[in-house]
């Protein structure tokens, strides 16, 4: 392995400061993603800043909601009690992916961070624009049966592979991150990036920058009840999704009065159905309904020579998450 | 009644060393003065590869050597007029580039991640030639094979279907799969002198690695030494000896240290064979009530410019079924690809598959059940060959597996079964495989203290065979299970067949039979008694009394010259009951019934396990296993095993393992038969079966995935 220099320190601050000074360093959490990456050759860090002993693993209730240290487990927050009790969506989103191993060491911060499992991505003899800009789209023109429907670029048809973070759009995250100008919270809707003509950039974080932590609006407004995490993939477990709906509804009188809707494995970031969602409100719980927003959702897909399954894949995945979490089917 | 007899449920012997980690597979052995090879790959699909720039990796801390095309040593067997030539891919022997991932360079470092890294320092540079690798594209070149009798086959009219009243024609897509054991292929090599050599390696027959390497290197085989005491799975990709066992000598011998050579996971998918990608056009024909009338195969599956792979894909539908009319094609396409090799159900599992799945479609067109369908084709003699069967069992099998699978609650019109919202689906698939015996020895000891050890250089890669073998001793010495110890995995051990074809329990076990009966009328004539007799003697007072310490024999055990007469198989029906979700594509596998005719079975605990572990395999073929290539570079995209999808334990619920457990009358002593290919052959049609049943969808292109069935 090429040689790097390894700092594990103890304060944020320092870390920040750390990775501030390094045009090549990298943090590392739980290194499910980064320690593949370099045994791969894909990343080759000058160094690495071991941040796993930062004060950052707390899972507490707040007086806004829920804060979810960055450092704190997969498993422990899909485990805490609190959160599967009122954000059920996101314990079910995290133990649709990858392993009990893999979720014992990957972070919440990591996850955020994960990059995409495009196979160009991974293979340095295929070019991939993500990887080594200007080397081409390995995937455009090649086996894209897993990529992109909605808001891929000429440059970068590759999707966001967490299941973790189709939750946090459907339940409006905020990512507190920290760097050496302070502290900021961005949105999860502007967290991660499309990839228009920087597919090398995932995501809004500025050099430097460090998540401290994810935070969950009110559990009163976090739709508990009536929520499903549907993935539909190539084998039963441990496997990405073709596609994934994160799918949760408030709903009274059989009347949805709020919904909240996202997608995962077809686009570059995880998927908000906001049209769909806008159209559920105020609407029958009914299949009939379901089909029409799910419709609505799919407006502006596009496919490519492998995935075109997912036009019809994805539309009834929406459908049937629906049905699953209003209970019209189990 | 006696304490451990065949038939028992015996656990493994080496059981309670597997799960503590007690037992040594290859890459773990501590060797003195240990050096690591790592392979660097080509990333061209055809061409030469005209420089390597080494003077980095050479630099690199802890590098020993950096072996390629233009400085390797010479390895004698690689040599035009070679006495002992070796087959296949002659690695650093000249700089042509064959496939994509070919190896062509070797560092040996001090440290594994020394040499990972040095290795990523190789720059090559390449004249690149135009390749072939796009299967579709290149059809038309199929060849019939050199080696090997793969003639077209005819007996009777050649396309009789087409004629017939009642037709099915179909093609039938079987995609590349890859072995993909959890052990990784890994070779640790040294040298005494200038001509012996010893490998620790993962290999299914020691014997024939120790004639591969002896060859490789002009040496006498008493010369070599291969020791390969445990295998983490092998299903084929083992049976031979590959190229990068033959560099870990080469380097090792260069060195002057041991060098222990591991293969990554992507390497698994280039290095040492996989199930070549093949596409099969069945047609059937039948009379209205349902009797075939004629059979047609035709196989084209991949292989590799430089060397021809051949397996009997299309030979099921010379003899399953009675046809006056069958006529069968093989024929291989050569491309810029790694080797196959024989992978579990070889040939037998493809051809299943299309046959399997063409007499489903045909029992739809007659409205017949499945199951009547074939009893309507039944054959109590092998059709091809018109011969008797030794033991054939396939009706039983019928009744008992649909019995366990619950056939009655089928219904024959797909789409009308449903549990909610789930589409229920019964599918039936039906295997043979031929039942082997080869030449097998076995040498035993009796010790003054009563305990029994036996030796015989056969291998183990999962079924159990220690097991087995001890079994067969306690039950013919008559002496308890935990009295005896069989060792394996040592070339310099009594010859015995390479472990595949699911011979080892006919062969091996034969000869552990022979040399126990060979003992105890020692024994009894030692006794003064008859050497038929039934009395139990006591072999320890028998051992006293002729004041010897021990007694050894050694016994080589040869096939019946009887078996020439009969068509010898393993029989198999598999059943699966499946759901299936009508939007999402979704396939829940409730339930796979295994029912096989196997003769006897020695060791019913064991057995179960590799009926179920097959089946798992059938699994992977049927719904998620596809190695994929894209054409343009001749590069694998998921030679990993986050996107090559190998069943987990989520996608299996039961699998229940049926015996029709009746003994051969013919192939061996023990009365068995094999079953470690029939335990895959016929899981995927039945996959593909069951889940025509629930949707009305025939998927003809495996594997069956969601996007298939929406």
């Amino acid at each position: 392995m090429n040689q790097f220099q390894y700092t594990r320190p103890a304060e944020t601050a320092v870390a920040v400061k750390s990775l501030a000074k390094e045009p090549n360093g990298y943090f590392l959490a739980g290194g499910t993603n980064l320690v593949d990456m370099m045994k791969m050759g894909l990343v080759v860090p000058d160094k690495l800043i071991d941040i796993n002993r930062l004060p950052l693993k707390k899972i507490e209730k707040t007086a806004t909601g829920m804060h979810i240290g960055a450092l704190a487990s997969n498993s422990e927050v899909a485990e805490h009690a609190y959160i599967k009790a009122q954000y059920p969506l996101l314990a079910l989103a995290i133990n649709a992916g990858a392993s009990p191993q893999l979720r014992n060491m990957a972070t919440v911060g990591g996850n955020l961070m994960q990059r995409t499992r495009c196979p160009y991505f991974f293979d340095t003899a295929m070019p991939c624009n993500k990887r080594t800009p200007g080397s081409g789209c390995g995937a455009l023109e090649g086996i894209n049966r897993m990529h992109a429907l909605f808001g891929a670029s000429d440059k970068c048809i590759a999707v966001n592979p967490s299941d973790m973070n189709v939750a946090l759009a459907a339940l409006d995250a905020t990512i507190h991150v920290t760097g050496v100008k302070g502290p900021r919270a961005i949105k999860i809707g502007d967290f991660h990036r499309l990839p228009g003509d920087h597919p090398e950039l995932d995501n809004t974080l500025q050099k430097g920058e460090l998540i401290t932590s994810v935070d969950l609006p009110t559990a009163s407004s976090a739709y508990n009840k009536h929520v499903y995490y549907l993935k539909i993939r190539d084998r039963t477990s441990y496997a990405f999704a073709l596609v994934s709906v994160a799918a949760a509804l408030h709903i009274e009188n059989n009347t949805i009065t709020g919904a909240r809707l996202a997608m995962g494995g077809v686009a570059h970031k995880p998927w908000r159905l906001s049209t769909a969602e806008t159209f559920l409100k105020g609407k029958a719980v009914n299949e009939d309904n379901f089909k029409h927003a799910a419709q609505i959702a799919m407006q502006g897909a596009k496919a490519y020579e492998y995935n075109k399954f997912k036009l019809k894949l994805a539309p009834n995945a929406i459908v049937q998450s629906l049905k699953l979490a209003t209970g019209l089917a189990s | 009644m006696k304490k451990d007899a065949i038939g028992d449920s015996l656990s493994r012997v080496d059981g309670r060393l597997k799960v503590t980690g007690g037992a040594k597979y290859s890459g773990e052995y501590k060797v003195p003065n240990l050096t690591y090879g790592v392979l660097v790959s080509a990333t061209i699909a055809s061409g030469t590869v005209t420089a390597l720039d080494t003077r980095s990796a050479e630099r690199a801390p802890g590098v020993l050597a950096v072996i390629t095309p233009f400085n390797a040593p010479k390895v004698p067997g690689y040599q035009a007029g070679a006495e002992r030539p070796v087959r296949g891919l002659k690695l650093f022997n000249d700089n042509k580039i064959y496939f994509n991932a070919q190896p062509i360079a070797l560092v040996v470092a001090d440290t594994f991640e020394r040499a990972t890294y040095a290795a990523s320092l190789v720059k090559a540079t390449y004249n690149t030639e135009p390749f072939e690798t796009d299967f579709h594209k290149n059809i038309d070149k199929g060849v019939t094979p050199q080696k090997g009798n793969y003639k077209d086959y005819v007996r009777g009219e050649a396309n009789a279907y087409k004629n017939a009243p009642v037709m099915v024609e179909e093609e039938y897509l079987l995609p590349t799969e890859v072995h993909n054991p959890m052990e990784l292929h890994v070779t640790t090599a040294f040298w005494d002198g200038d001509d012996k050599v010893t490998l620790y390696t993962k290999s299914q027959g020691v014997k024939g690695s120790q004639r591969s390497i002896a060859a490789a290197f002009g040496l006498n085989p008493d010369n070599v030494q291969i020791n390969s005491r445990f295998v983490g799975g092998a299903f084929g990709s083992s049976l031979r000896t590959w190229p990068h066992e033959i560099a870990a000598a080469q380097a090792a011998k260069l060195v002057k240290r041991p060098v222990k050579l591991t293969l990554t996971r992507e390497q698994m998918f280039t290095q040492v064979g996989y199930r070549p990608l093949t596409i099969q056009k069945i047609g059937l024909g039948a009379t209205a009530d349902g009797k075939l009338i004629g059979i047609t195969h035709e196989s084209h599956s991949q292989t590799a410019v430089y060397e021809e792979f051949t397996e009997g894909a299309v030979n099921v539908s010379q003899f399953l079924y009675n046809s006056p009319n069958v006529n069968t094609l093989y024929k291989v396409v050569p491309l810029n690809v790694g080797v196959p090799a024989p992978m579990r159900g070889p040939g037998e599992a493809t051809g299943s598959f299309a046959l399997e799945s063409a007499l489903d479609e045909l029992s739809y067109k007659l409205n017949l059940d499945p199951i009547e369908l074939r009893l309507r084709n039944y054959t109590d003699t092998d059709p091809e060959r018109n011969k008797p069967w030794s033991s054939k069992y396939l009706k039983e099998c019928y009744q008992k597996g649909a019995e366990a699978i619950g056939w009655a609650d089928r219904k024959a019109q797909p789409g009308t079964n449903k549990e909610g919202e789930w589409l229920v689906g019964y599918g039936i698939g039906c295997g043979a495989f031929g039942a082997y015996r080869g030449n097998a020895m076995a040498k035993i000891k009796l010790m003054a203290d009563g305990s029994v050890n036996i030796q015989s250089a056969t291998s183990d890669i999962g079924p159990g065979t220690g097991t087995s073998m001890v079994l067969i001793a306690a039950d013919t010495l008559g002496i308890p299970a935990d009295k005896i110890t069989f060792e394996l995995g040592n070339s310099a051990f009594p010859n015995a067949p390479t472990q595949g074809g699911s011979a080892t329990v006919s062969s091996v076990g034969s000869a552990v039979h022979d040399v126990c009966v060979a003992l105890k009328q020692k024994l009894y004539t030692m006794a003064g008694k008859p050497a038929d007799s039934m009395e139990p003697i006591d072999y320890v007072a028998v051992l006293k009394q002729n004041n010897m310490p021990s007694v050894e024999l050694t016994q080589e055990s040869k096939g019946n010259p009887e078996a020439q007469k009969y068509s010898m198989y393993s029989f198999s029906a598999h059943f699966a009951k499946v759901h299936v979700h009508p939007l999402t594509g979704q396939v829940k596998i409730k339930k796979i019934v295994a029912c096989v005719d196997a003769g006897k079975i020695v060791n019913h605990k064991t057995a179960s396990s590799q009926m179920i572990g097959g089946a798992v395999g059938g699994v992977g073929m049927a719904m998620t296993e596809e190695a994929v290539f894209d054409e343009r570079y001749g590069r694998y995209i998921n030679g990993n095993f986050a996107d090559y999808h190998v069943p987990v334990n989520a996608d299996i619920q039961q699998i229940e393992a049926i015996f029709i457990d009746k003994p051969d009358p013919v192939l061996n002593p023990v009365g068995t038969k094999g079953i470690g290919e029939i335990s895959l052959i016929g899981v995927a049609p039945a996959l593909a079966n069951a889940i025509y049943n629930a949707t009305g969808k025939r998927v003809r292109e495996l594997p069956i995935t969601p996007d298939k069935l929406i």
